[in-house]
């Protein structure tokens, strides 16, 4: 057997002055050509160990015990000029954002230059040579107009390809990934997964992937390991974990996830991760765990190996032996295609002189889930913008309940305004942070007239009990809740105006997969019971088979493909929807 | 909306320098507002000869025309710190208006309101001040609109500058596809968010409108000239500074112990709200 490349072992990273542990107890071997993926929800401590391999800590943290041998040589612990030396050469780093990683007035080809440079490889004719021999490996152009343009004359997808050959440049043993593609569209991801997955193979790179994506994992990695609240929670093969998880983190997290090729009914996970100090004894995921029993408060699980897996549970092998279900929606109560609530004709949309969206037709039925699916620049945000009154320059027309729609929301009456909300992608913009949760729902109920003195206040109550928040979140601002928490803080507003149609813009993107899943099954619980019609916008092809009744596809502002969801996506028809398919990664379940 | 004013001012409270500027200026302002009632004598009865040294029936001495040190300064507080702090709040208040309304309206009113404020700081503040008051006489009432409209174009850019950052979030869009009345957006929404910075050029304008009424006086600009005024107090002895020192240095202590108290409060109040904001990009 081959000696590993990269072993860490019992590695921990604490914040400053003692402070509580940020990771704790990691332990894993990453093998020559073999990529290992680390799995982590927001706050699990992924990126910490992923910078940990470098030998670097971030601002306000310390790695405090633990070794991580790189290629037979120990990283911790040297002279910061030692690990300097070895950070590009032995181990490199591809960082998130290629955006913010790349110097916006340094040319391309000096950038990756500066590399070679640096570590002093070679004669300078030679890495000329090399410059261009690792532009051609990441499949890009290597002449010279293309050595000499800016990051910002790069697609995001070839930034990110840049950053992947500084990376590769001086053949590193070891290369860690944070999250490469997630500012990427699908055919971007793919082609990146390509070639980290190509390179890895054939220099024999050992990889380490931190991704908070499963489905990219399933797609790209080896081996997984779990992170759950700053400990490894389970590790084992792809496969092996996929098909039977011994963790019932694992397990929650897999059940989560969106399938493009079948519609799950996807479930979150109750409560939220704990951040650093705020962990709970014995097993750190024991209170939001199903399979939990007295003990588990009490004890912390030792690793333990399950035919392959190691896990951190007490209970592995029963978890283990569960069977691997996930229940499937019912197919989509049918809604009648005749009863249409919101209809756009003829519509055009342009920012100044650019004409972006050309002679739309949309209807969305009432009670139905219409998804608005596209890459980024399709325009789907801008349609969605011109529906909820944030965007005026268009013309065609768009009717509500068959009564034309002004363009702006000012021009509206507000029965219109009310009937027709808008949920934001971001919820750490969308909430004023410096209004309660109470004043924020409450606002509509008052602007519209709806209840009044302490009927509003009531109504705020039953508008928390609707969207699963606990009623003390009431006097709470926002900064003091989680992602998912201001999304649904979100989402009671839009439900305070009493609303018909609901656009939801990119709702999930900023959040967790469990925390996705749960905000998930709320929307299509509200679009049931209350009779909402949604237009679904989103990127994400495999949220659209659990959530929608029909799919729109949109390429570069013109609607290629329209029908019911399960068409679209078992037998699409447009090449567009066809090449956006084969690119959305997939986890192959067992 | 009130909390936001009131929970950056907690905030400011961890640092020591807030704590330190509140008792300076408190220790002036009890001064300058209870001293017309503790002086031993009237600002204008004259208690021995000109320029006499501290002692006697005069603790700090006496005056270029024989009045009490002490009493004038006890009575020539108030004058200052009222002028300066109405116009301070007509400053701010004309300020934050207008930027706000410049930097949420955009177009035509952002251009007509930021040209005239590009107008108004093209003159110095003082000289400005000097121009109109010498046009018009020198009246309490004129000192402090020229002085509050003076910092206002300031104010009206900060402000401004906050709210075209503020204005493209998400939750404003938001009020804005419910038909939220733009009033209610510029001074319910976008106000409250800016709690912390405006509060600290409170502090800043506060301190800089001690320092220009204080000069107004100097240079002979107040409604009477008799009555007793920090600043024309030391145009009035600056002949005799080596001879009678206190006649000036009490009341330039005065003022300087008042506009460093009301730095520091300000700069308290900034550092905090800087730390908050960052607290906030944190956690986003």
């Amino acid at each position: 057997m081959t000696t590993a490349s990269c072993s860490v072992a019992g590695l921990k990273v604490q914040l400053d002055r003692a402070g509580p542990d940020v990771v704790d107890e990691i332990s894993f071997e990453v093998f020559p050509g073999e990529i290992l993926a680390l799995v982590g929800e927001s706050g699990s401590g992924k990126t910490t160990v992923g910078t940990a391999l470098l030998a670097h800590a971030r601002r306000g943290a310390r790695i405090v015990a633990g070794t991580v041998d790189i290629d037979g040589t120990e990283l911790l612990g040297q002279p910061v000029a030692v690990s300097r030396k070895r950070r590009g050469s032995v181990v490199a780093y591809v960082p998130q954002d290629p955006a913010a990683s790349l110097n916006p007035v340094l040319r391309v080809g000096y950038q990756i230059r500066e590399v070679l440079d640096v570590h002093e490889s070679g004669t300078p004719a030679q890495r000329d040579e090399r410059v261009r021999e690792v532009l051609a490996e990441v499949a890009l152009p290597s002449d010279e107009e293309f050595l000499r343009r800016y990051p910002h004359q790069l697609s995001g997808g070839q930034a990110q390809r840049v950053v992947i050959a500084m990376a590769f440049a001086l053949r590193p043993k070891v290369l860690v990934l944070d999250e490469p593609t997630t500012g990427l569209d699908v055919t971007n991801q793919a082609h990146v997964l390509e070639t980290v997955r190509d390179l890895c193979q054939r220099h024999k790179v050992a990889a380490v992937y931190v991704t908070h994506d499963l489905a990219v994992v399933g797609e790209l990695a080896h081996r997984v390991a779990v992170l759950y609240a700053g400990q490894i929670v389970e590790i084992g093969t792809k496969e092996e974990i996929f098909a039977a998880p011994s963790h019932p983190y694992t397990r929650a997290l897999l059940a989560a996830v969106p399938s493009v090729t079948e519609p799950r009914v996807l479930t979150g996970i109750a409560g939220h991760a704990p951040s650093p100090g705020h962990r709970p004894s014995g097993c750190r995921f024991h209170d939001r765990c199903e399979y939990q029993q007295s003990e588990c408060a009490e004890v912390e699980p030792p690793v333990i190996e399950v035919s392959g897996l190691l896990s951190r549970c007490l209970r592995a092998e029963h978890v283990r032996a569960q069977p691997n279900a996930v229940p499937m929606a019912a197919p989509a109560a049918e809604c009648d295609a005749t009863d249409t609530v919101l209809e756009v004709a003829g519509l055009s949309a342009s920012y100044g002189r650019v004409e972006i969206l050309h002679d739309i037709d949309i209807s969305v039925p009432r009670n139905g889930c219409v998804a608005l699916v596209g890459e980024s620049g399709s325009g789907k945000s801008t349609l969605s913008r011109c529906i909820g009154g944030l965007h005026d320059e268009w013309t065609g027309s768009i009717l509500f309940e068959g009564q034309p729609v002004p363009a702006g929301a000012r021009k509206r009456t507000p029965q219109l305004r009310k009937s027709i909300q808008y949920v934001f992608q971001n919820p750490y913009l969308a909430l004023n942070p410096r209004m309660t949760v109470g004043e924020i729902i409450r606002r509509p109920v008052i602007l519209f007239g709806l209840a009044k003195g302490a009927d509003a206040e009531k109504r705020v109550l039953e508008l928390l009990d609707q969207v699963s928040l606990p009623r003390s979140a009431k006097g709470l601002l926002p900064v003091r809740l989680s992602g998912g928490e201001r999304q649904r803080v979100a989402i009671a507003r839009a439900l305070a105006c009493e609303p018909e149609v609901l656009i939801c813009d990119e709702v999930t993107s900023a959040l967790d997969v469990s925390v996705q899943a749960s905000i998930i099954a709320l929307l299509d619980d509200l679009r049931q019971t209350r009779g909402l019609s949604m237009l679904f916008v989103t990127h994400n092809l495999a949220l659209v088979r659990s959530i929608a009744t029909r799919t729109v596809v949109l390429e570069d502002g013109r609607i290629v493909e329209d029908g019911p969801t399960e068409r679209v996506l078992d037998t699409p028809e447009a090449d567009y929807t066809k090449t956006l398919l084969a690119n959305t990664p997939r986890m192959a379940t067992g | 909306m009130n909390g936001s004013w009131s929970r950056a001012f907690r905030v400011s409270l961890r640092y020591p320098r807030t704590w330190a500027g509140l008792v300076l200026t408190g220790v002036i302002a009890v001064v300058a507002l209870l001293g017309p009632l503790l002086a031993p004598h009237g600002p204008n009865d004259i208690v021995g000869r000109p320029y006499a040294k501290p002692g006697g029936k005069a603790a700090f001495g006496t005056d270029y025309l024989g009045q009490d040190v002490l009493s004038r300064l006890l009575e020539g507080g108030f004058s200052v710190l009222v002028t300066a702090v109405l116009a301070t709040v007509l400053g701010m208040v004309v300020g934050v208006v207008a930027g706000l309304v410049a930097g949420y309206a955009k177009g035509w009113l952002d251009e007509v309101i930021m040209r005239l404020t590009d107008v108004v700081l093209a003159f110095p503040q003082i000289v400005l001040a000097l121009v109109l008051l010498t046009v018009a006489g020198p009246q309490q009432w004129l000192i402090i609109v020229i002085v509050g409209l003076s910092h206002a174009p300031r104010v009206a850019r900060l402000t401004r500058g906050m709210t075209t950052t503020l204005a493209t979030r998400e939750f404003i869009q938001s009020a804005e596809a419910m038909g939220e009345p733009r009033g209610r957006i510029m001074f319910g929404e976008l106000l409250p968010n800016m709690s912390g910075p405006l509060l600290a050029e409170l502090g800043l304008r506060l301190t800089y409108s001690i320092g220009l009424v204080a000069s107004i006086g100097f240079l002979g600009f107040v409604a009477d000239p008799r009555a007793a005024d920090w600043g024309m107090m030391i145009n009035e002895n600056r002949l005799a500074l080596l001879v009678q020192p206190w006649a000036i240095l009490a009341p330039v202590i005065a003022i300087a112990v008042l506009t460093v108290g009301t730095n520091l409060v300000a700069d308290g109040i900034a550092a905090a709200a800087a730390n908050a904001d960052q607290n906030e990009e944190a956690s986003a």
